[in-house]
């Protein structure tokens, strides 16, 4: 269960946000809403444990995820703007070195299942430099679900994907919280998933 | 760890060329000396450890700004800092990639090119082992560099004036292990003075770099 309580995110001289307080149960996902500027990348940055929070703290299982940290970077997954896609490697190359960094040790067997899952078939060897802004996302998502990881935190999932794209992330996300798992994520599109709640900054 | 090594490797081999203009500079830096100079044997000799040291010390500062930069724009850097594993240790495993693609090509390439200053084989194998031993103190402290500017304007210019004054011990005892050894003394002060400061950095400047990348992450 991830909690947080009197958030708060100073920038410069302005002051994004204060006293924000969440708390995730397995199950539920939580949707970070609030205009362009508001601070929703500050906090999910402030959750993952990027940025140091101005004010207050982030527990995770009823403990700080400081105190915590590789057991919490462990359970946890977060997908940024900027998706850590190596250009000039090939979208199987990116995956499997990127689930390496996770810590999981991917067969390539596997990670070709889990890029034609995604829609990749006959693309897996070309350098991701070629591929389409969505596609390269795809490969992003192909990483999300080699680590098995309890909460999803994602930075603005839906960009750049298709429309068929969105529904099977939806559905992918809809069973990760039928399995007990969590995810907090923004998106300005209104989430077809059920057991959300929505937090305004 | 490795995962790490191995992808900046892969990367490289990607992107020869910008390994090989560091090195294709070292070898054109290296050989300008004798054209200019002329054929003096024993002036080429005297001045050879010099140039070849710091040729080695501007060719690795050549691939410091793309040590964490790219790293740092597409979000890698991110994950790395996310990662179960410590932040430290996949730092270290960039420096060690940064060696083996700039650093290491150097040791090889120092005795064909002492051969046109008229060094012997003695003084040859001396060159090697202090480059040897100096080569990755150099990304050692040059990662401390390239983290602190990361993400600065102008920060390639900033990263030379920064680095290159703590390259002067590496430089002085690099360059004086292979004088000593050319006027007929004892050698093992100098490799011992670099090998001493190589095992402090092995452990200090992971530890400055990652501190310094956190800071940039935030």
């Amino acid at each position: 269960m991830l909690t947080a309580t009197g958030l708060a995110c100073v920038r410069g001289e302005r002051r994004l946000f204060s006293g924000i307080d969440l708390a995730v149960a397995p199950g539920e996902w939580l949707h970070l809403q609030g205009e362009n500027g508001a601070g929703k990348t500050s906090l999910l940055r402030i959750l993952v444990g990027l940025t140091p929070a101005a004010e207050g703290d982030v527990c995770w299982k009823g403990e700080s995820i400081r105190r915590l940290d590789e057991d919490y970077r462990r359970d946890m997954v977060y997908l940024g703007h900027h998706g850590a896609i190596k250009e000039d490697l090939t979208a199987l190359e990116n995956l499997q070195l990127g689930a390496g960094l996770d810590g999981v040790e991917l067969a390539e067997k596997d990670a070709l299942a889990s890029l034609w899952c995604m829609g990749l078939k006959g693309r897996e060897e070309l350098p991701v430099r070629v591929l389409s802004q969505g596609q390269k996302r795809r490969v992003l998502l192909a990483r999300l679900l080699a680590k098995k990881a309890v909460l999803w935190v994602l930075d603005e999932p839906f960009t750049a994907l298709d429309v068929k794209a969105v529904a099977m992330l939806s559905d992918l996300i809809g069973e990760h919280l039928a399995s007990g798992g969590m995810a907090v994520l923004t998106s300005h599109q209104a989430m077809p998933i059920a057991g959300g709640k929505a937090l305004q900054l | 760890m490795f995962v790490i090594i191995r992808r900046d490797l892969l990367i490289a081999a990607r992107r020869k060329s910008e390994v090989l203009t560091a090195l294709f500079f070292f070898v054109i830096v290296t050989s300008l000396f004798p054209l200019g100079i002329g054929p003096e044997p024993t002036l080429l000799k005297k001045i050879a450890p010099g140039i070849l040291w710091v040729a080695a010390l501007l060719a690795t500062m050549l691939g410091l700004t793309r040590m964490f930069a790219p790293d740092h724009a597409d979000g890698t850097l991110e994950q790395m800092a996310l990662a179960p594993t410590p932040f430290g240790l996949l730092v270290a495993g960039k420096v060690v990639a940064h060696w083996l693609v700039s650093g290491l090509p150097l040791v090889l390439l120092a005795p064909v090119l002492g051969i046109q200053f008229g060094l012997d084989a003695g003084a040859l194998g001396i060159m090697m082992i202090a480059l040897l031993l100096g080569t990755p103190l150099l990304s050692l402290i040059g990662a401390i560099g390239a983290a602190l500017t990361l993400g600065v304007r102008g920060g390639g210019v900033l990263l030379s004036l920064l680095v290159l004054p703590l390259y002067v011990p590496a430089l002085i005892f690099g360059a004086g292990a292979v004088e000593a050894h050319l006027s007929g003394l004892d050698v093992t002060g100098h490799l011992s003075l670099l090998a001493a400061m190589l095992a402090l950095a092995v452990f200090f400047a992971p530890w400055a770099t990652t501190a310094a990348l956190r800071i940039a992450l935030e």
